[in-house]
C-alpha cells in the first residue's frame, strides 16, 4: 500500500516540478526580453545624450536653428516650474478626493461614480487632457501660456495621486482606525493623525510617481504651455519645458539641435530615474 | 432568553443591558441580552466563536456605528443613562468607556505620543503635567521601566505584549470609568498574558472592567462575574466561582467542561 502511495506522490511532484520550470524558464524569457529594450534605450541615451550634454545645456537658452551653440537652460527651468507648480496643485486634491474615497464614501454611490470617473482619467491619453486645456483655457485666453501648461499637468496629477492615496488607506488595517474611535478621537483627527500618518509613505510615493509621469509628458503641453525660445518666467506667456524641446529639435534637420534634443532625453531620464528611486527607498522604509 | 441576572445587594451595576438585540444587516447576532455588569468588578465573557461575545462588547461603546449595516436596539445604561439614544456625544461616551482590542494598535507616533494623543483630545495639560499622566498611565500597565528610557522611539519598534500593554496605557491615560477588553492576550505569549492578567486585576480597584476570552482559565482567574454566551442568546451569567463550580444550566456546564465548543 505504502509503496504504491508513495510512487504516486513521487510521479506528481516531478510533474509539478517539470510543470515549474517550465512556467520559470518562461518568466526568466519575459523578464529578458523586457530588461533587453530597457538596458538598450538607457544605453543609446546615455551614448548619445552625453554627447550633447555640457555646462552649456545648463546655462544657456536654447539656439535658434543652425547656430553652433546653445543650451536647455529655458526648457529645463519652465519644465521644473511647470512640474512643480502642477504638482503642487494636483497633490492637494488628488489625497483629499482618496480620503474621501477611502474613509467617506466607500459604499457609497458617490464614491462609486467618483471611483469609476477617476479610472476614466487614470487611462485617458494625455493629449486628450491637452486638448481640453486647450479648448477650455487657451481659446479663451487667446494664449498659449504656462499656466495652461500647469492646468494640463495638474490633471494628469490628480487621477494618479488619488488611486494611491486610496489603495494606501485601504491598507491600513480597521482594527487601528477603532483603536483610534475608542478612545473618543473625532473622524477628521483619525484621518488625519493615524490612517492618513500610517499611510505616509505610500502617498508620498504615488506623488512622486506622478511627477515623474508628468516630467515626461509632451502632449499635454503641445496645445497648452508650446513653447518658448527665451527664459521666461511669467506664467501668462508661452514656456518652454524638456519633453516639448526635445520634440521640436529632435525632429529638426539641425546638428546642434538633435545633439541638444539627446541631451534633454538624457536629463529626463536620469530625473525620473532618481525620482523612482527616491520613491521606493522611500516605501522600502516603511514596509 | 433568561431575565436579567440580579447582582447581590452588595454590588452597584455600573452598565445594565435591557433587552438588547443586535444586527448585522439582517443576521440576529444578539437575542434580547440582558446584563447587569457591576462596578469596579472584572466581568468576563466566554462561549464559542460567533456566540456574540465580542459583538456584546462592541455595542457598549457603539463602536458597531462605524459600520452603517449594524444596528442595536434596546437599552445600555452607564449609571442610568441610555447610552444608545444619548444625545450625548460619542466622543465623550467613549472616553467614559475605553476599548482594547486583540491585536496591538499602536499608532505611528512615539510611545509618548501614543499616551498622550488621546489625553490632548479630551484636556490641554501643561507639559509637566501631561509628562507626569504618561508616566503614571505607564506604570498603571506595567510598563513603564521596560519603555522609560526610550519614550521618543516608535511604538511599533516595541514587542506585541508590550505594544498591547501601551494600548491599555493609552485606554486608561484618559481615565475612562469603564475598560473593555476584547480578547486582550490572544496573540501574546504566556509570559506577557500573566502580566496582562495581573494588569487586570489592578486595574479593578479603579475600573469597571469587562473582557471577551476564548480561555476559559483566564476568565476563572481574572473575573469577578462570568457571562456564558451561544449563537446570540446569554446563557448563564453569575459569580465566575458558581458558574464554574456549580453552573445551573447543563449547556454552561458542557461548554465549560470541554465537552462542547
Amino acid at each position: 500500500m505504502t509503496t504504491t502511495l508513495d510512487s504516486r506522490r513521487l510521479a506528481m511532484h516531478a510533474k509539478r516540478k517539470r510543470l515549474n520550470t517550465f512556467a520559470l524558464t518562461l518568466s526568466l524569457l519575459a523578464m529578458a526580453f523586457g530588461v533587453f529594450w530597457l538596458i538598450w534605450i538607457l544605453f543609446e541615451t546615455v551614448r548619445l545624450g552625453l554627447g550633447g550634454l555640457s555646462m552649456a545645456a545648463f546655462t544657456e537658452m536654447t539656439p535658434p536653428p543652425l547656430a553652433e551653440t546653445g543650451g536647455l537652460a529655458n526648457a529645463i527651468a519652465g519644465s521644473a516650474l511647470m512640474v512643480g507648480l502642477a504638482t503642487l496643485l494636483g497633490t492637494p486634491i488628488g489625497i483629499l478626493a482618496g480620503v474621501y474615497l477611502a474613509e467617506y464614501g466607500q459604499k457609497t454611490w458617490l464614491g462609486s461614480a467618483v471611483r469609476f470617473i477617476n479610472d476614466i482619467l487614470l487611462s485617458a491619453p494625455s493629449i486628450v487632457v491637452g486638448l481640453f486645456i486647450y479648448a477650455v483655457v487657451v481659446t479663451k485666453m487667446k494664449s498659449f501660456s504656462g499656466f495652461a501648461g500647469v492646468l494640463a499637468l495638474a490633471l494628469i496629477v490628480i487621477p494618479v495621486v488619488i488611486r494611491t492615496t486610496e489603495n494606501m488607506l485601504a491598507l491600513i488595517p480597521n482594527a487601528l482606525r477603532e483603536a483610534a474611535y475608542a478612545l473618543g478621537t473625532p473622524k477628521w483627527k483619525v484621518i488625519l493623525s493615524v490612517t492618513l500618518k500610517s499611510a505616509r509613505a505610500g502617498v508620498i510615493t504615488g506623488i512622486l510617481l506622478a511627477l515623474a509621469r508628468i516630467a515626461g509628458e509632451t502632449a499635454p503641453l503641445l496645445f497648452t504651455a508650446l513653447s518658448n525660445q527665451f527664459w521666461t518666467s511669467n506664467l501668462g506667456e508661452p514656456m518652454a519645458s524638456l519633453p516639448v524641446t526635445i520634440f521640436k529639435f529632435a525632429m529638426s534637420p539641425y546638428e546642434n539641435w538633435q545633439k541638444l534634443a539627446w541631451a534633454g532625453v538624457f536629463i529626463i531620464t536620469i530625473g525620473v530615474l532618481l525620482l523612482n528611486i527616491l520613491a521606493r527607498v522611500l516605501f522600502k522604509n516603511k514596509h | 432568553m433568561d431575565a436579567k441576572v440580579d447582582l447581590p445587594v452588595t454590588e452597584k451595576a455600573k452598565l445594565s443591558v435591557r433587552n438588547l438585540n443586535f444586527y448585522y444587516g439582517n443576521f440576529h447576532a444578539l437575542k434580547n441580552i440582558n446584563l447587569e455588569i457591576p462596578e469596579k468588578k472584572v466581568t468576563a465573557f466566554i462561549g464559542p466563536s460567533g456566540c456574540g461575545k465580542s459583538t456584546l462588547l462592541r455595542t457598549l461603546n457603539r463602536m458597531f456605528e462605524l459600520y452603517p449595516e449594524q444596528r442595536a436596539e434596546g437599552q445600555i445604561l452607564l449609571d442610568g443613562n441610555d447610552i444608545l439614544t444619548s444625545k450625548e456625544d460619542v466622543s465623550l461616551i467613549r472616553a467614559k468607556i475605553g476599548m482594547v482590542f486583540q491585536k496591538p494598535t499602536p499608532f505611528p507616533m512615539s510611545i509618548y505620543d501614543n499616551i498622550a494623543f488621546g489625553v490632548r483630545l479630551f484636556e490641554t495639560l501643561p507639559r509637566v503635567e501631561m509628562d507626569e499622566r504618561v508616566e503614571w498611565a505607564l506604570k498603571k500597565a506595567a510598563l513603564w521601566n521596560e519603555v522609560k528610557d526610550k519614550l521618543n522611539q516608535s511604538g511599533s519598534g516595541l514587542s506585541g505584549g508590550q505594544q498591547q500593554r501601551l494600548c491599555i496605557a493609552r485606554g486608561i491615560a484618559i481615565k475612562p470609568e469603564v475598560l473593555l477588553l476584547d480578547e486582550p492576550c490572544s496573540a501574546l505569549d504566556p509570559i506577557s498574558t500573566g502580566k496582562i492578567e495581573e494588569l487586570i486585576h489592578e486595574l479593578k480597584t479603579d475600573y469597571t472592567v469587562a473582557i471577551v476570552t476564548h480561555n476559559m482559565q483566564q476568565a476563572a482567574r481574572c473575573s469577578d462575574y462570568t457571562a456564558y454566551m451561544y449563537l446570540g442568546d446569554l446563557i448563564e451569567f453569575g459569580p465566575t466561582a458558581e458558574l464554574f463550580m456549580k453552573p445551573k444550566r447543563k449547556d454552561t456546564e458542557d461548554y465549560i467542561t470541554g465537552r462542547f465548543g
